[in-house]
C-alpha cells in the first residue's frame, strides 16, 4: 500500500507551515532516516525524514507552498512493487502512516529530535545523562518513545520504581505537552520561562563529532557549573550594551608611585600599603556610580532596584575558574583600604577560602585583563550587577595634545550595560564620570 | 478478653487472601484472616494446584503411551488407578494448605475459622458458615480464633468466587460436574461433554482423555480457548484434535436428559441444527462468578457489578476502609492477578510511596492442557482494533533442537510489536513448557524493553526459551534457524 506523507507537526502548537524545499524528486528511492524536505515556520527551518523505504511516487504539495496545514498530504511513497497508479491523494488527511518525525537542521543549532525509529532496530539510543552527569533511569520503550516524540528526558520525572521514567510519564508529558527536548519547536516557549536556558546539544552529539581516544573527559566541578550557568543565563536574559572609551593614565601613575613612596612602614620595613592601578579604578569605578547613582542599579521584574553604596565585584582569576569577590561601600573607603582588602580576598580567593557573602551580591563588577596585556575586551554582565568594566593594558599610545602628536599611556576600557535598566546614554556618562576620576586622580583623595 | 482490633482483617484465605496478609504483616500491621473452609482457597484445594497433579498424571501417562518413540519398551499395558491419581492429587493439595497454615503463624496473623458478615464500617461477625464444605475437607489449622465479633480500620474482601451454572443445567455433583467433583473421579467415565474451553474446561477435557475417556468439547465462541489469540487457539485446536478430542465450537448445550448413569446433551449449533450427544458425565465449565452473597455488603451499601465488587484502581470500595481483591473484585479471574491486586491493595494502605495499580494488560495467562497455551498483552486482533501498526514474529518448535529432542516439536511462539515504538504488545505461545517460558516476555514487556533489547538478550542453548529471540528476530526479518 502507498505510503502517505503527510505536513509534520514541528512543536505542539503548529498548526501550518511553508514546505521550503523538496530534496528529492519523484521516482527517488528513499529509505529511512533521509531527509527529504525542508520545512519553515516562522521559528526555524526544519528537515523532513522518512520514516520508511520506498520510492517517491508523487510530490503533492509543490515546493515554496506556504501555509500548508499540518497532516495535509504533501508526497506519497510507494513500498516495492508498486506502481504510480496505486496512489489515491483524495485521503489526504487520513493518518495512514506516522507523519514523518521533523529533524531540525544541522544549522539550528538545536537538539536534534531524530527518532531512531523501530524499523532500523540496529541503532542503540544512548541511556541519557542527568544535568549532573548522572544517569537517568528511563526504560527503553520511554527512551524510544521520548526521542520519537522529541522530548528531553532530562526534563522529565518518573513514576516507575525508583524514578525510573517509564512509557506513562512519556504519555503524560505528550499529553500535557512539557518536557519537550529544547529544540526549535521549543522555542515559541522560552520567553515565558525566562529563567530556564535553552540546553545545547547533549554530551553524546558533541562527543559524535570527535573520535573516540582523541580526547580526556574531565567532570565539571561546582565553579565550573556555576559559571556555564550564570554566563549563560545572563547572555540569554539581559540585553547588552557596550560603549568604550580610552583613559590617560599617566597623571594615575605618577600619583600612585608618589602614594606608594610616601607609605609608612612597620618595623619590617612592610609598607602599610601599596596601591595597585586595579585599586584605583575599582575606586574611580565607585565615585563614578555616587556622581551617577541612576546607574548603581539591579533589575528586577518589578522594580528597579537603586543602590546606596557602590559595592564593586572583582573577577578574579583562580585556578579552574574564576571569582568575583566585592569591595562594600568602596566609594566610602580610602585607598589603601580598598587595596588591602584586595590583597587579602584576593589571596583568600585563590585558596578557595572565600565566604559566601564575600563574593555574593554587589551592584557592579571590575574585570581587569591589563595585566595580560589585553588592549579592549568586552565583559558578561553578572546579574544583579546592571554593569561591568573590562579594562584593558595601560601602553603608550601616539596621541594628539593640543593640535599635535605626543604619547601618553592609555588604557581602553569598556562598559557593558544591562540595557533594561542602564540606557546607552546613562552608560556614556557613568563612563565619563569615570573617565573623570582616571584622568585627575587627585580628586580620589578628597 | 481476647483482643479482637486489628489494623487489618482479611476475609478469604486463597492466593489473593493469604499473600495480602502475609504483605500486612511484612508492613507491620497487625493482621487477621478469616477463612470457613480451607485455607489457600479454591486455587490450592479445587483450582490450580490439584489440576496441574491430575495433568502431571495424565503426562506421564502419555509419555508411556508414546515411549517406544524414545527407545524404551514398556512391558504390559500402563493403566491408570483412579483412586491413586486423586490421592496425589489430594496430597499435593494437602501439603501446601498445611503450608499456608505454617505461613500464617510464622507472620504472627490469626486466623479465625467460620464465615465473616461485615455489621457496620469497620466491624465483622464471624459465625458458622452458610453452606457445607466441600469434601473431602483438609483439617482446620490448629489455633485458630472462633466466632465472634471483631474490628478492623481496613477490611479486604477476598471471597474469590465459584462456578457459574447454566439455567437448567444446574450441577447435581453425580451427573452433571464442576471442577468440585471433576478433581476427585470416583472411577473413570467411559465419555464425557465438556461445556466450555476456558483455560478450567479444557484442562479437565485433556486430563480426562488423556486418561482413555471420550470427551466431545462445546464451545459457544468460534474458538477453543477463546481469550486467546486466533492464531494460537487454532494450532492449540488441530492438536487437540489429534489427540483425539471432539471440539464443536459456536455451539452450546441447549439441555441436558438425565438417565440413571449418563446425561444426553443437546448440543445446538449456530445453524440451528441440534445433535445429541450421550455421555457418562457432563461437566460445566462456563466460568465462575463472584462470592458476593450473605457478606452483608447491601448493608453496607457496597457497589457491585454483574456480581462483582466495584473498585478503585488499589482495590478501594465505595464504603470507606472497606476493600476487595481477587475474583470477588471483577476479572481476569486469576490467581495471580488476585495476589499482586492484593499486594498493591495493602502497601497503598500501609501508605507506601509509588504504589501504582495493576496494569491488566500485562498479566499473563496460562492453560495446562496439552499442547500448553500462554500469553501475555494483546492479542494479534486486539491490536489492530486498537489501530496499532505492528510488526508479529512467529516460530515453530519444528525447527528448534530441544524441541525435537524432548519430542515436542509442534507449537509456537508468536510475538506482537508496535511498529513505531517497538514496545511489545503481545506474546502467545502454544506447546510444551509454554507456561515456564511465557514469563520472559512477561519481565520485558513490565521493564518496557523494546525489540531491539531481547536481540541484545542471550538465550541459553538448547533450550525452548531459543524460540522466543527467534520470534522476536522473525519480527524483523532477522529470523536465523528457520
Amino acid at each position: 500500500m502507498p505510503i502517505n506523507i503527510t505536513m509534520p507537526a514541528l512543536s505542539p502548537t503548529m498548526e501550518e507551515g511553508n514546505l521550503a524545499k523538496w530534496l528529492v524528486k519523484e521516482g527517488d528511492t528513499v529509505s529511512a532516516g533521509d531527509v527529504i524536505a525542508e520545512i519553515e515556520t516562522d521559528k526555524a527551518t526544519m528537515e523532513v525524514e522518512a520514516v520508511d523505504e520506498g520510492t517517491v511516487g508523487k510530490i503533492v504539495v509543490e515546493a515554496g507552498t506556504e501555509g500548508v496545514k499540518v497532516n495535509d498530504l504533501i508526497a506519497v511513497l510507494l513500498e516495492d512493487g508498486e506502481d504510480a497508479s496505486a496512489i489515491d491523494t483524495s485521503g489526504g488527511a487520513a493518518p495512514a502512516a506516522p507523519s514523518p518525525s521533523p529533524a531540525p537542521a544541522a544549522d539550528a543549532g538545536a537538539k536534534e529530535v531524530i527518532p531512531v525509529g523501530a524499523e532500523a532496530a540496529t541503532d542503540p539510543i544512548p541511556a541519557p545523562k542527568a544535568a549532573d552527569g548522572g544517569r537517568i533511569f528511563a526504560s527503553p520503550l520511554a527512551r524510544r518513545l521520548a526521542q520519537i516524540n522529541g522530548l528531553d528526558l532530562k526534563a522529565l520525572s518518573g513514576s516507575g520504581p525508583h524514578g525510573r521514567i517509564v512509557k506513562k510519564d512519556i504519555e503524560a508529558a505528550v499529553a500535557a505537552g512539557t518536557g519537550k527536548a529544547a529544540a526549535a519547536p521549543a522555542a515559541a516557549e522560552a520567553p515565558k520561562a525566562a529563567a530556564a536556558p535553552a540546553a545545547g546539544p547533549s554530551s553524546d552529539q558533541v562527543l559524535k563529532l570527535f573520535e573516540e581516544g582523541s580526547y580526556e573527559l574531565v567532570p565539571h566541578d561546582g565553579m565550573r557549573k556555576t559559571i556555564a550557568k550564570r554566563l549563560t543565563e545572563s547572555k540569554q536574559t539581559i540585553p547588552h550594551f557596550y560603549v568604550s572609551v580610552d583613559c590617560q593614565l599617566d597623571a594615575l601613575l605618577a600619583l600612585r608611585s608618589q602614594l606608594n613612596g610616601a607609605a609608612a612602614t612597620d618595623k619590617d620595613g612592610k609598607p602599610a600599603y601599596k596601591l595597585s592601578v586595579n585599586d584605583m579604578t575599582i575606586k574611580a569605578l565607585a565615585l563614578a556610580l555616587r556622581d551617577v547613582p541612576d546607574a548603581n542599579v539591579s533589575w528586577t521584574d518589578d522594580n528597579m532596584v537603586k543602590h546606596k553604596h557602590a559595592d564593586v565585584g572583582v573577577a578574579v582569576s583562580i585556578p579552574g575558574g574564576l571569582i568575583t569577590p566585592i569591595v562594600r561601600r568602596a566609594e566610602e573607603k580610602p585607598l589603601s583600604v580598598i587595596s588591602n582588602e584586595m590583597k587579602d580576598m584576593g589571596a583568600r580567593a585563590k585558596s578557595k577560602k572565600l565566604q559566601p557573602q564575600e563574593y555574593q551580591g554587589g551592584t557592579t563588577a571590575v574585570s581587569n585583563m591589563g595585566m595580560m596585556g589585553v588592549k579592549n575586551f568586552s565583559a558578561v554582565v553578572n546579574p544583579p550587577h546592571a554593569t561591568i568594566l573590562a579594562v584593558g593594558a595601560g601602553e603608550q599610545r601616539p596621541i594628539v595634545k593640543d593640535g599635535a602628536l605626543a604619547i601618553a599611556t592609555v588604557m581602553t576600557v569598556t562598559l557593558s550595560t544591562d540595557h533594561r535598566c542602564v540606557d546607552g546614554a546613562l552608560g556614556a556618562e557613568l563612563l565619563a564620570a569615570f573617565k573623570g576620576y582616571i584622568e585627575n586622580p587627585m580628586s580620589m583623595l578628597v | 478478653m481476647a483482643d479482637t482490633n486489628y489494623d487489618v482483617i482479611i476475609i478469604g484465605s486463597g492466593p489473593g487472601g493469604y499473600v495480602t496478609a502475609i504483605r500486612a504483616a511484612q508492613l507491620g500491621l497487625k493482621t487477621a484472616i478469616v477463612e470457613r473452609e480451607h485455607l489457600g482457597g479454591i486455587c490450592l484445594n479445587w483450582g490450580c494446584i490439584p489440576t496441574k497433579a491430575l495433568l502431571r498424571s495424565a503426562e506421564m501417562m502419555d509419555h508411556a503411551n508414546h515411549a517406544k518413540s524414545f527407545g524404551l519398551k514398556l512391558e504390559g499395558k500402563m493403566t491408570a488407578d483412579v483412586k491413586d491419581v486423586v490421592a496425589r492429587s489430594r496430597g499435593v493439595s494437602a501439603r501446601l494448605n498445611g503450608g499456608v497454615g505454617f505461613l500464617m503463624k510464622k507472620n504472627k496473623i490469626d486466623v479465625i475459622w467460620g464465615e465473616a458478615k461485615l455489621t457496620k464500617p469497620g466491624e465483622i461477625v464471624v459465625g458458622k458458615p452458610s453452606k457445607p464444605a466441600v469434601e473431602p475437607q483438609h483439617p482446620a489449622p490448629k489455633g485458630t480464633k472462633g466466632e465472634g465479633t471483631y474490628t478492623a480500620k481496613n477490611i479486604i474482601v477476598a471471597t474469590g468466587a465459584r462456578p457459574r451454572a447454566l439455567p437448567g443445567i444446574k450441577p447435581d455433583g453425580k451427573l452433571i460436574w464442576t471442577y468440585f467433583e471433576a478433581m476427585k473421579p470416583e472411577k473413570m467415565p467411559k465419555s464425557m461433554v465438556v461445556m466450555g474451553s476456558g483455560a478450567i474446561g479444557i484442562e479437565f477435557a485433556s486430563f480426562y482423555l488423556s486418561m482413555g475417556v471420550d470427551v466431545t468439547v462445546v464451545e459457544l465462541m468460534p474458538n477453543v480457548m477463546p481469550v486467546e489469540d486466533d492464531e494460537i487457539s487454532k494450532f492449540a485446536r488441530k492438536m487437540l484434535e489429534k489427540r483425539g478430542m471432539k471440539i464443536i465450537t459456536e455451539a452450546k448445550v441447549s439441555k441436558v436428559d438425565k438417565a440413571a448413569d449418563s446425561i444426553t446433551a443437546h448440543v445446538e449449533t449456530k445453524d440451528g441444527k441440534v445433535q445429541q450427544i450421550t455421555a457418562d458425565r457432563l461437566i460445566s465449565a462456563v466460568g465462575v462468578q463472584g462470592n458476593i452473597e450473605n457478606l452483608g455488603l447491601e448493608k453496607l451499601g457496597v457497589k457491585t457489578d454483574r456480581g462483582c465488587i466495584v473498585i478503585d484502581g488499589y482495590g478501594k470500595t465505595n464504603v470507606p476502609g472497606l476493600y476487595a481483591i481477587g475474583d470477588v473484585a471483577g476479572p481476569p479471574m486469576l490467581a495471580h492477578k488476585a495476589e499482586h491486586e492484593g499486594v498493591v491493595c495493602i502497601e497503598k494502605i500501609a501508605g507506601l510511596p509509588n504504589v501504582h495499580p495493576m496494569d491488566k494488560g500485562k498479566i499473563p495467562g496460562c492453560t495446562y492442557c496439552s499442547p500448553q497455551v500462554a500469553s501475555v498483552g494483546l492479542t494479534e486482533a486486539k491490536a489492530k482494533e486498537q489501530g496499532r501498526d505492528i510488526r508479529v514474529g512467529r516460530y515453530q518448535f519444528n525447527a528448534n533442537g530441544k524441541a525435537i529432542a524432548l519430542g515436542e516439536d509442534t507449537g509456537m511462539i508468536k510475538v506482537i510489536f508496535d511498529k513505531k515504538s517497538g514496545e511489545l504488545l503481545g506474546a502467545h505461545m502454544v506447546g510444551a513448557e509454554v507456561t515456564e517460558l511465557i514469563q520472559g516476555f512477561v519481565v520485558a514487556m513490565n521493564l518496557e524493553t523494546t525489540e531491539e533489547d531481547l536481540m541484545h538478550t542471550i538465550f541459553p542453548h538448547p533450550t525452548l526459551s531459543e524460540m522466543m529471540k527467534e520470534s522476536v528476530l522473525d519480527a524483523y526479518g532477522r529470523v536465523l534457524n528457520a
